[in-house]
């Protein structure tokens, strides 16, 4: 120990009282060296004499003063700090190097911490629940339905029964879709945003609310007292985050819901989009008093030890009980799927593709920076060959290239974290807080110890790939070589290949992400300009609803609204009148209305389509179909292919007529005419089919053309399209305030445009974010490779240049240089492309989930990504070719 | 054959300690007293001598002092610590037994 101790005293004293302790090695050797001469005067030598012999005697004293030194240890420390003096002055001798290498390196981290920041806050950041990877949502379906489906409504009876009866969960609570609450202040009354969950939900999901407490069992039901917790933000915003807002009333649907909790501020539940006001299930409504009517989703907790498989096995039981015991049309089995999924599966894909994007952007950076060291290593083969002869290990010229490296990258990530800081914040200043409220892992996004971790890994590995190659470069030449003047080794020739390689595999990369750049601009483009079978320019939509019943009724199925709206209205009759008003008013040009309108997110309520007087073959297969008014077409301007539209009669006496689309026609009544034909629809008795109309795209643009069905229209709550003489805009006010005067307590909400609508569709969104991310790479991408190639040129030209003044003076004319050059460019350029070709393709196909109506190999895209590549390469190698070309042939001779 | 100064080396920390576990030395006294020891057949340079004092300084077998020599100068005295008695018992037992044992082979006809 107390050696140890001794040593480490040494050590300390000669770091820190350095010059005394070179001092005094000095006076030791000093002494001896006296010692010596002494000796050879004593033996009859002049002074002189004496002090040569001594000296050749002793040999290289500075030698030994640096093995003392090395004995010390002290080089340990030393040599770094030397190393990184060196270094540094090194690259500020060099600026133009340094700053490429830092800028380039800079950029490719930017890049992709910027996107990992997004990924991680998406993918790995934990949701902010307790134990989130045991939480499911459970739902059930048909089994022909149950591989595909993500998502699935419950009615609140089988919920309850399901709560009572489950033994597979801890905890099993739900919440209702139809978001969404009416808050009247002193100010009047406005929509906000809210859910209505069970008293459950925040201990299953293992919430504990910032203040107060979350909902009694008892808090939930018909007699259930009004309560409401808040999420943070509306906390801040509406009660200016005070203590005493516990206890206070809130006013939502018309009853005073007092204040019971605050949520805490980091939670967030993707389905809820941002929703300020949580009430429960309570009081009547007349959806959760019908089993069939289905409006709620679960989320459950698996019970310690309990697989998914088990769980599923447990809830298909009871499910199948429920069936046995109910007449209802219930559905037949149950599916359980991770809450992560559901929350973040569409998200996955697109952050995969943008990270791989990003990642791709730093490769090339990185290429970029290596060709930068060995072209400059190539300049220093002289400098190191000279300290390899002075004496210097190899051990100590690879310490000088890592520091170098460490340097190097040491700058470019501080340069990038703060770009990608940046980049951050810009990011998600892009993102509308539509998207947000979809997405709210994207709230906030920053440096955190993740990036920093990403961030650190790459720099690492960056660093020792940057060692690496000056050191393979050096040891692979000939280490004499270099002290030869104008030595054209071998060694020469094949870095040059090599750095002709690095170019190819950068070419490589930028046409990779040009083309998936292409399709997904060429994707978003279709998604845009899909063939919705309508016209959506001029064309307003809201929705209305008396408040009592639900705005849209989400999935009533056939024949169910109708027993549930009986007693409170003649069916249509709202509908009726409200377009009637809406057609007089001025600016207006046609009105229609349905249950739901185009374009709708989610799903839609579907049955069984049988021909009448064909045998269904066993299976019965349900299409969407939609309940319309008879000017419902006509205002959509529609295209009719065969017979006609619904007169006003046979909606208003709700005749048992239909019309089919055309794949519907195309499917069922192929080669003949389906007018006049009867088909049941859902269920019987059968309806004849009165006109054929071009498809309509009911929901998201992505889906695929699918048969349906337009029946007239029979409920209450709808969907009103109105196709206006000029903007939409200015008409709302006047729609909306006509609207409310039909009947007092109407419920108007959503006003858009159409076009708003299909702007505003999560598909679309995404789509041109991803489009505009990959974009940018690619074009950061593709300037940085020809910055690649650019250098690999004028390097080869440079070495070349004797050769290209023998070719000149030999009588080779400029035409023939440029021919050289740009032909060595050409190659590299059409090698680097093709390869790049392939790789894109391959990559799309793996992709083509993303893209929209464009096929992986696309011909325009690829044939537009090549030409632009080849062009701009060439134009890159045109500025070295024309310095070669203007050499003076004797000047090179002469240098000679 | 493996390189001479590793073997030497070695033994020359050997000889260093058991040369001072008389008295202090300073490096010149030390080489010298090598010298005459040896019937002038070990001649230690300064060029591996002082190295190995710093080790041996550096690894705590010798402790540095700076005194006035016998010429009237400023000289830096070695001594041996405690630890380098025990290092020098162990290391001469060492040698011992490696010298036996190359002898048995080397002077076998």
């Amino acid at each position: 120990m107390a050696r140890w101790l001794a040593q480490l005293g040494l050590r300390l004293r000669s770091l820190f009282l350095k010059a005394r302790v070179e001092r005094e090695l000095e006076e030791e050797l000093q002494y001896h060296l006296e010692r010596e001469i002494e000796e050879r005067r004593a033996a009859g030598l002049t002074l002189e004499e004496a002090r040569l012999a001594a000296r050749r005697s002793m040999g290289a004293i500075a030698q030994s003063m640096e093995e003392c030194r090395d004995m010390r240890r002290v080089n340990f420390i030393e040599h770094p700090i030397r190393d990184v003096r060196f270094a540094l002055r090194q690259l500020l001798k060099h600026p133009g190097f340094a700053g490429t290498a830092i800028f380039t390196l800079a950029l490719g981290l930017c890049a992709s911490v910027a996107i990992f920041g997004f990924v991680d806050a998406a993918l790995i950041r934990p949701l902010p629940y307790k134990e989130p990877l045991r939480l499911v949502t459970a739902f059930g379906t048909r089994p022909d339905l149950a591989q595909s489906q993500r998502r699935g409504y419950v009615s609140y009876l089988n919920f309850l029964d399901w709560r009572a009866r489950n033994r597979a969960f801890s905890s099993i609570a739900a919440y209702d879709v139809r978001a969404g609450f009416t808050l009247t202040t002193s100010a009047g009354a406005q929509r906000v945003s809210g859910l209505r969950v069970t008293s459950g939900f925040f201990r299953t999901l293992g919430v504990t609310p910032a203040l107060g407490r979350e909902f009694h069992p008892d808090e939930e039901g018909p007699a259930a007292p009004p309560t409401v917790v808040l999420a943070y933000s509306a906390w801040q915003t509406r009660f200016g985050a005070k203590p005493d807002a516990l206890g206070q009333t809130v006013s939502l649907q018309g009853a005073p819901h007092v204040v019971i909790g605050v949520l805490p501020r980091d939670f967030h539940f993707t389905m809820a989009e941002h929703a300020e006001f949580w009430a429960t299930i309570r009081g009547t409504q007349a959806c959760w008093e019908n089993r069939g009517c289905r409006s709620l989703e679960t989320v459950a907790r698996l019970a310690d030890g309990v697989s998914v498989q088990t769980a599923t096995a447990d809830l298909d039981a009871i499910v199948q009980q429920l069936r046995s015991q109910q007449p209802d049309p219930n559905p037949a089995t149950a599916k359980l799927v991770p809450l992560r999924e559901v929350m973040l599966g569409d998200v996955r894909p697109i952050m995969l593709m943008l990270l791989s994007g990003a990642g791709l952007l730093l490769l090339i950076a990185a290429i970029n920076v290596v060709s930068l060291l060995l072209a400059r290593s190539d300049s220093r083969t002289r400098e190191i060959a000279v300290r390899h002869a002075l004496g210097a290990s190899s051990a100590r010229l690879v310490l000088q290239f890592a520091t170098e490296a460490l340097i190097l990258v040491a700058a470019g990530s501080v340069f990038g974290l703060t770009l990608a800081t940046w980049g951050m914040r810009l990011l998600s200043s892009l993102l509308s807080p539509d998207m947000i409220s979809r997405m709210p892992y994207f709230e906030v996004i920053g440096l955190n110890v993740h990036l920093i971790g990403f961030a650190c890994a790459v720099s690492v590995i960056g660093a020792v790939a940057f060692t690496l190659a000056p050191v393979v470069r050096v040891s692979v030449s000939e280490p004499l070589a270099g002290l030869k003047e104008g030595c054209r080794g071998s060694a020469r020739t094949t870095w040059r290949r090599f750095g002709s390689y690095l170019v190819v595999a950068e070419i490589a990369i930028a046409v990779i992400l040009l083309v998936n750049a292409g399709l997904l601009g060429k994707s978003l483009y279709r998604l845009l300009h899909v063939d919705t079978g309508f016209n959506a320019r001029r064309l307003a939509t809201l929705s209305v609803s008396p408040v009592s019943v639900p705005p849209v009724s989400i999935r009533p199925g056939p024949g169910q609204a109708k027993a549930v709206d009986a007693d409170r209205e003649q069916p249509g009759a709202l509908a009726r009148e409200v377009a009637e008003r809406v057609a007089a008013l001025p600016g207006v040009e046609a009105v229609g209305y349905a249950d739901l309108l185009p374009l709708s997110p989610g799903l839609a309520p579907s049955s069984g389509f049988q021909v009448v007087g064909r045998s269904a073959g066993g299976v019965i297969e349900d299409h969407p179909v939609r309940r319309v008014s008879a000017g419902y077409f006509t205002a959509l301007q529609a295209t009719l292919l065969r017979g006609r539209y619904f007169t006003e009669e046979e909606v208003t006496s709700i005749r048992r007529v239909v019309i089919i689309n055309e794949t519907a026609a195309q499917r069922y009544f192929p080669g003949e005419d389906p007018i006049g034909k009867s088909i049941v629809i859902g269920a019987p008795p059968a309806r004849e089919i009165v006109g054929v109309v071009a498809d309509i795209k009911d929901g998201p643009p992505e889906t695929p053309a699918h048969a349906a069905a337009y029946v007239p229209f029979d409920q209450v709550g709808f969907g009103l399209v109105v196709r206006t003489l000029q903007a939409e805009e200015p008409l709302f006010p006047s729609l909306v305030a006509a609207i409310r005067e039909v009947r007092p307590g109407l419920l108007v909400q959503g006003e858009t445009s159409m076009t708003e609508r299909m702007n505003r569709l999560a598909s679309a969104s995404l789509h041109r974010a991803t489009a505009w991310l990959v974009g940018s790479f690619a074009a950061m991408a593709l300037v940085l490779s020809l910055v690649g190639l650019y250098g690999v040129v004028a390097y080869s030209v440079g070495q070349r240049t004797r050769e290209i003044g023998v070719r000149m003076a030999l009588g080779a004319r400029r035409r023939s240089v440029y021919q050289l050059v740009v032909g060595e460019a050409a190659r590299l350029v059409g090698v680097g492309t093709a390869l790049g070709m392939i790789c894109a393709v391959a990559a799309a196909t793996l992709m083509r989930r993303l893209f929209f109506g464009v096929q992986s190999w696309d011909a325009p895209t690829l044939a537009t990504a090549a030409a632009l590549l080849i062009v701009s390469a060439l134009l890159a190698s045109y500025i070295p070719a024309r310095r070669a070309a203007s050499v003076n042939p004797t000047d090179v001779l002469r240098a000679e | 054959m493996s390189k001479p100064t590793d073997l030497v080396q070695g033994t020359l920390d050997l000889l260093i300690l058991k040369i001072i576990a008389l008295e202090p030395m300073h490096g010149w006294a030390i080489a010298g007293r090598i010298r005459q020891m040896s019937n002038d057949v070990l001649q230690v340079g300064q060029s591996a001598l002082y190295p190995a004092l710093h080790k041996l300084e550096q690894q705590g077998w010798i402790d540095a002092e700076w005194k006035l020599s016998e010429n009237n100068r400023r000289a830096k005295y070695y001594a041996l610590t405690r630890s380098g008695r025990k290092a020098l018992a162990k290391e001469a037992g060492r040698w011992e037994r490696l010298s036996t044992a190359i002898s048995l082979i080397v002077s076998r006809a």
